[in-house]
């Protein structure tokens, strides 16, 4: 019953990220509400497995953890040099631009 | 016993799940991209923190559960704010101004400005 | 050479904690894996003295503890700020210095600043940090410079250990 609680919690929040995602004015809004329902998947994934008493949810949960946080970053990596490629050996030379 | 563990799993999935709703709101809520991040990097520790712990209680002893609703916890504690720095970090270097509170002095705030050649700490 | 064998270790538990078997054919298959994991690192030139925290100090833990406790109360002002009606937020950019003389020193400060919610370090060079604060209230949290001294109490263990 508790499992079902907090699916039902986590599933709204997942709702109100796809929202921030669908409004989000700049790229940057979007992948912060992407991150952050990959988060909230891991979390999703580990009570399905209590829920359905099958624990090795967990490992899947555990993987997708990992693969969120570099996707995050490869996504940021992308919009940053527009190439996955990119050694990103002109750091600070970007920076002083900037400036 | 088990009534013990019941309550002490009720008790932190609620709230993890009270925190997880709020820190989504807060994403749909606040202005920009800056005050967002703040909330998505609630519902990253204290959220996920809370209701993992609370599943914990319910694996039924110390075993690879446990274990590996740690290793997720970890994970999760060692990841998100890498992922929230560069994200910040890219929102910055993309020109991007974050919306600031006009006329706040604060005290023993480090003065330096960037364009200065020779860095040196006071 | 040490450092490999040490990161074969780790690898290994780490395969066995998530795996569970205990048959030999399975364990020699892991064992097996681990070798080629570590042979793939040392190919890439990737095993350094920072790419597993073996010299970090036990002294980390109380640390851990503290960090987590003020999560929690940052967590329960951040969560005021965001359900109270009026959105009382007051978004300030200010830099500080890390007093940490090392690089690992200043990153953990660093991620320490960005795990609690309500502060994001943005840039850290040449040991200033430029933090995001969510309020102003919690920009005067930092400037306490209570977790610097933590950290570097910590860190000081750690250089200790370390050399």
């Amino acid at each position: 019953m508790m499992f079902v609680a907090a699916t039902i919690a986590v599933i709204i929040s997942i709702l109100l990220g796809l929202i921030r995602a669908f409004l989000g004015p700049t790229i940057y809004d979007r992948v912060l509400a992407g991150n952050m329902i990959g988060t909230l998947t891991v979390i999703l994934i580990s009570v399905h497995g209590f829920l359905t008493e099958r624990p090795e949810f967990l490992d899947i949960a555990l993987v997708y953890a990992l693969i969120n946080f570099i996707g995050t970053i490869a996504i940021l990596k992308y919009f940053r040099f527009k190439d996955l490629g990119h050694a990103g050996t002109d750091h600070s030379a970007n920076e002083q631009e900037n400036m | 016993m088990d009534l013990i563990l019941d309550i002490l799993s009720w008790f932190f999935i609620l709230l993890g799940s009270a925190f997880v709703l709020i820190g989504a709101i807060g994403v749909l809520r606040l202005p920009e991209v800056f005050t967002r991040s703040h909330a998505a990097g609630m519902v990253d520790t204290f959220g996920t923190g809370l209701i993992l712990l609370g599943l914990m209680f319910q694996a039924g002893g110390f075993n690879l559960i446990v274990v590996k609703l740690i290793m997720i916890g970890f994970f999760l504690f060692f990841t998100s704010p890498v992922a929230c720095h560069a994200l910040v970090r890219a929102a910055i270097v993309d020109g991007a101004k974050p919306m600031l509170k006009e006329g706040v002095v604060l005290e023993g705030e480090y003065k330096d400005t960037p364009k200065d050649e020779g860095d040196k700490p006071s | 050479m040490a450092s490999s064998i040490s990161l074969w270790v780790f690898l290994f538990a780490f395969w066995f904690l998530l795996s569970g078997h205990t048959e030999p054919l399975l364990l020699g298959f892991g064992a097996f894996s681990c070798t080629i994991v570590v042979y793939i690192a040392h190919r890439m030139d990737v095993i350094d003295h920072e790419g597993h925290p073996s010299h970090l100090s036990f002294k980390i833990i109380p640390y851990w503890a503290w960090l987590c406790w003020e999560i929690v109360k940052a967590n329960i002002d951040v969560a005021k700020v965001i359900i109270s009606p009026k959105l009382p937020i007051s978004p300030v950019m200010f830099k500080t210095k890390a007093s940490q003389s090392r690089e690992l020193g200043q990153v953990i400060y660093a991620n320490s600043i960005t795990l609690t919610p309500g502060t994001i370090a943005v840039d850290l060079e040449n040991g200033v940090l430029e933090i995001h604060a969510l309020t102003v209230e919690g920009a005067k949290g930092v400037l306490t410079g209570d977790m610097d001294r933590r950290v570097c109490k910590v860190k000081g263990e750690m250089e200790g250990h370390d050399e």
